[in-house]
């Protein structure tokens, strides 16, 4: 190991990467897509920003590869970086006229060359500053490296508070006001606000003052944290679990008041997110209690919800050739749940006796099945083909002789989370009772289960009949909330969001899955206006995660200890060991 | 001793029967009830057969239920094409299968990456009139590009997101193919455009061949051809050369494969690179039978050729080829044979429900696949 000498090799290596990387940004359109969307105002576009924070990311990462803590060779390894990294993105604007690379690639295009060199006529001239600003920002990444460790948390939490909250500025300032119309003055909000944001993203002076504030908060806790945590531990018993109680009611109570604060876009993606939980708690059964692989968890979800449809529906005849049932969302309700349950045992008898992979591939094969025979012309006169069921009753609630109607998402919010907290407090009673032991004897090991006496066929269709309720519940839902329901929104990368998200959260961890949902739901719902690139976010962070933390953000006791007891006994044979 | 065995038999098994049963009924009578739809009012049944093996020219039409027999040939040929193309595909699941007990979720991806770039080279060769005046040099660079892309997509994507996770829970590979694939997808329609694009139509294969007097649609005789060609030099490589040898022993034990003095990583890297060059070869085949290239292109391909793997017996390369070539064949004919004899409406829009179906059955009744070996419920 060379930990002492200045490796130029293995700078030039990252610098080389980082350059890469720039052109994949540049080329797959990062760089151009959100040029009029400013963090700070008429100072620092979001694509410009990914340029920087893509240098001071990988200026941290070679000062550690050398790790070497002195002040000049940091500095020396993040001017090389920059510039190197720099350079090869000032090729790419450099040939991508003459050698016409519009052709092949969409987004080499002049609106790409105009926003890297700042729309500068003499485009030599125009890339200076870009090379400057890059080598900048990997040089104060690769000095970060070398900083006292608490000094470098303070400036990190600086700027991701900066740059985040500048994101999503729209949604901070909407979240601002809300509060204050809560507390009857709507007016007070503005001044603050505009002092603050720009038109779009921070003004700088609200940059500035975020970032100082960021930064002694982070320091406070950084500092005086372990002590705050210390006194609480300290105290008796009882005060903790008066503690506890207090927050819990304090939790509860921004939970009803939430969407009223949120405004009806952010109560839209709670409802939202609320949704797939509810799903999550569902597969987690399935798939973190017992470890059966179900990748076409989609399928009773649409089950659920064209129960729902077809029953409630006012407008059923006009896609199909029933004429309208007309029931009301509560009567509708068990029967879409008691047909998923149905559908969850009739589909789990043929795969009973299959494992891992195999079991994921057909129930793959089942959720598209389900798909297409949605779509077809072959089930068009029940439940309405390509054109879906129209005009599917809204929730109401009896109340006083007359009835609320469930309409908006700040309303449906509360029928959402409760049965979300249902469903969390079924998955909680499950996990511990008698045929939650089994489900787990079975996940780690099929054989010894049934050897101490479970019926693996009882215990199976049990957890598939679970999940799948829970599944057509939230499908019930999802078609109450939207009215009308089509075959497209059933496909396979709902029953991918999912998994992922209990992944995501941590394998069989009920905390997990509500973590993995406002992960892998809300924030990708957040960042609607990155329509274009949500996937190719969401495919990256799959990979990361899973090559960087398998077990989740949350992850349940077990599946922990199992996956770094793997890393630490088997390490990976390399052929010079051979 | 049936006695014994009937009292063996559980619910499940007997509920498994049932709908053995059920599914060869249903396909069965659809069959006959399609090809029969072409009897005459009042006319019995044996005067039909008699009066279809006697007359030959006029009386075929009405024969072979609503279409003619060279209609059935069509399907069958353009089956066999396009069955050819997922038996290439097939071939990179199938030998990442047998290395590393995988599903590489995003072989459809290094399938689409191919044949979208190779486009490109197509396109452009079109333009310069190079594809018209030297096909034969042009469709070569073509294949070469598709093959090379998909190949070096294929390494990168084994060394970034699959090798540091060789040992984790079986979990972990398949999700983070998923996302791969997803993240595959997405460049590719970063970097290229998310509308579809034509592949252009080289002049030497418009037209017809005679084949035995069998007039075929040039183009579908040669996907149909190289693909056999690819498939053999693959079989060929796999076993008669050393590397082919070194793979097998990997499959059949890693630790003792790298007792052995056999560098178990460069293996795996050569089973990804061969395979995604099979996918590359038949993103191009794929660009000359349907004509159009996108960027979501390779998910329900790349299903069909893992179904395709499954069903000649994961792990095994001739299986593979049957598998594919007889879901191609069964996908063309399946919808008009049996589903519109079971008055399906349009039944053309459930051919992939028939492939979905096939490769459930298979997995439920024979997971061995048509050629595999058995497979301990262990190793699946």
């Amino acid at each position: 190991m060379k930990t002492q000498t200045f490796d130029f090799k293995s700078v030039l290596k990252t610098s080389l990467l980082a350059g890469g990387i720039l052109i994949y940004l540049a080329l797959v359109g990062l760089l151009t897509a959100f040029l009029d969307r400013d963090i700070i105002y008429k100072t620092l576009s979001l694509s410009f920003a990914l340029v920087l924070i893509n240098n001071f990311v990988f200026g941290y990462i070679a000062a550690q590869h050398n790790s070497e803590h002195k002040w000049g060779t940091a500095i020396g390894i993040g001017v090389i970086l920059g510039i190197v990294s720099t350079a090869m993105l000032s090729v790419l604007v450099l040939i991508s006229e003459p050698l016409n690379m519009r052709e092949m690639f969409v987004n080499a295009s002049p609106t790409l060359v105009k926003a890297l060199t700042f729309e500068n006529e003499n485009i030599v001239q125009g890339l200076l500053p870009l090379v400057l600003m890059g080598t900048a920002s990997s040089v104060l990444g690769a000095v970060t490296f070398v900083l006292p460790p608490l000094w470098r948390k303070v400036l990190l939490a600086a700027l991701i508070a900066v740059l985040a909250i500048g994101t999503l500025e729209e949604l901070v300032s909407d979240v601002v006001t809300n509060i204050f119309k809560l507390f009857g003055n709507k007016r007070a909000a503005k001044p603050a606000l505009k002092f603050f944001f720009g038109r779009k993203g921070w003004s700088v002076n609200g940059a500035i003052i975020m970032f100082v504030a960021a930064a002694v908060g982070s320091y406070l806790w950084n500092w005086r944290g372990s002590v705050v945590k210390e006194k609480i531990g300290a105290l008796p018993k009882t005060a903790q679990r008066n503690l506890r109680i207090g927050t819990l009611i304090f939790l509860f109570a921004v939970a009803i008041f939430l969407p009223n604060i949120l405004g009806g876009y952010l109560s839209e993606i709670l409802v939202t997110v609320a949704i797939f939980t509810l799903m999550g708690f569902g597969l987690n059964i399935v798939v973190g209690f017992a470890g059966l692989l179900d990748l076409g968890y989609v399928a009773f979800f649409a089950i659920g919800a064209y129960t729902m449809g077809v029953l409630t529906s006012t407008q059923l005849s006009q896609t199909t050739e029933l004429v309208s049932f007309g029931w009301n969302f509560w009567a509708a309700l068990p029967i879409a749940v008691g047909m998923a349950v149905l559908w969850g045992i009739l589909l789990g008898v043929p795969v009973l006796r299959m494992r891992g992979d195999y079991l994921a591939i057909v129930t793959l094969g089942f959720g598209e099945i389900i798909r297409v025979l949605a779509l077809s012309n072959f089930l068009q006169p029940k439940i309405g083909g390509a054109q879906g069921i129209l005009g599917i009753a809204k929730p109401t609630i009896p109340w006083f002789g007359g009835a609320i109607v469930l309409k908006s998402s700040l309303e449906l919010y509360y029928l959402v989370v409760v049965a979300a907290a249902l469903a969390a407090f079924v998955s909680w009673r499950l996990r511990d009772s008698r045929a939650g032991r089994s489900w787990m004897a079975m996940r780690e090991d099929e054989d010894v289960a049934e050897a101490m006496g479970i019926n693996l066929i009882k215990t199976k269709l049990l957890a598939f009949a679970t999940g799948a309720g829970f599944s057509g519940l939230a499908g019930a839902i999802f078609a109450a909330k939207l009215t009308s329901i089509y075959p497209h929104s059933f496909n396979l990368l709902i029953s991918i969001n999912v998994l992922s998200l209990i992944i995501v959260g941590g394998v069989g961890s009920l905390p997990g899955v509500v973590v993995g949902g406002l992960v892998l739901v809300g924030l990708p719902e957040l960042l609607r206006e990155f329509s274009e690139f949500r996937m190719l976010i969401f495919g990256a962070l799959l990979v990361t995660m899973m090559l960087v933390k398998p077990e989740g953000f949350w992850p349940a006791a077990t599946q922990k200890r199992e996956l770094h007891a793997g890393d630490e006994v088997e390490p990976t044979p390399t052929p010079e060991a051979a | 001793m049936l006695n014994e065995r009937l009292r063996n038999l559980s619910v499940i098994d007997s509920l498994l029967w049932l709908l053995r049963a059920a599914i060869i009924v249903m396909v069965l009578w659809g069959t006959f009830v399609g090809l029969t739809s072409g009897r005459a009012d009042g006319e019995g049944m044996g005067q039909f057969i008699q009066r279809c093996t006697t007359q030959t020219d006029v009386g075929t039409i009405q024969c072979m239920g609503k279409y003619s027999a060279e209609t059935w040939r069509d399907f069958i040929i353009f089956g066999l094409a396009q069955g050819g193309i997922y038996a290439l595909i097939a071939l990179g699941y199938t030998l990442v299968y047998g290395v590393l007990f995988m599903i590489n979720f995003a072989h459809g991806e290094v399938f689409m990456s191919g044949a979208y770039t190779a486009f490109f080279v197509a396109n452009a060769f079109a333009k310069n009139g190079f594809l018209d005046s030297n096909p034969i040099v042009a469709l070569g660079i073509v294949l070469l590009v598709s093959m090379v892309t998909s190949t070096i997509i294929a390494i990168l994507l084994e060394r970034i997101a699959y090798r540091p996770l060789r040992r984790a829970p079986r979990l972990v590979p398949l999700i983070t193919a998923i996302g791969a694939s997803y993240f595959l997808q997405y460049t590719f329609r970063g970097l290229y455009g998310s509308g579809k694009k034509v592949y252009p139509d080289p002049a030497i294969l418009t037209g017809k061949w005679d084949i035995f007097g069998i007039p075929i649609l040039k183009t579908q005789v040669v996907v149909f051809v190289s693909a056999m060609v690819l498939m053999v030099v693959l079989y060929w490589f796999v076993q008669k050369t050393k590397t082919g040898k070194a793979m097998r022993a990997v499959a059949e034990d890693k630790d003792v494969a790298l007792l052995m003095g056999i560098d178990v990583d460069r293996v795996i890297v050569i089973t990804f690179a061969t395979g995604a060059a099979m996918a590359g070869a038949a993103g191009v085949l794929y660009g000359l039978l349907f004509k159009q290239v996108d960027f979501i292109m390779g998910f329900i391909p790349g299903i069909k050729a893992f179904t395709a793997a499954v069903l000649g017996g994961i792990g095994n390369i001739p299986g593979a080829m049957v598998g594919g070539l007889f879901l191609g064949v069964f996908e063309s004919v399946g919808p008009s044979l049996f589903l519109e004899g079971l008055g399906v409406p349009a039944a053309y829009q459930l051919k992939d429900v028939i492939a979905f179906t096939m490769l459930v059955l298979v997995l439920i009744f024979r997971p061995s696949g048509i050629l595999g070996e058995t497979l301990s419920e262990k190793k699946a």
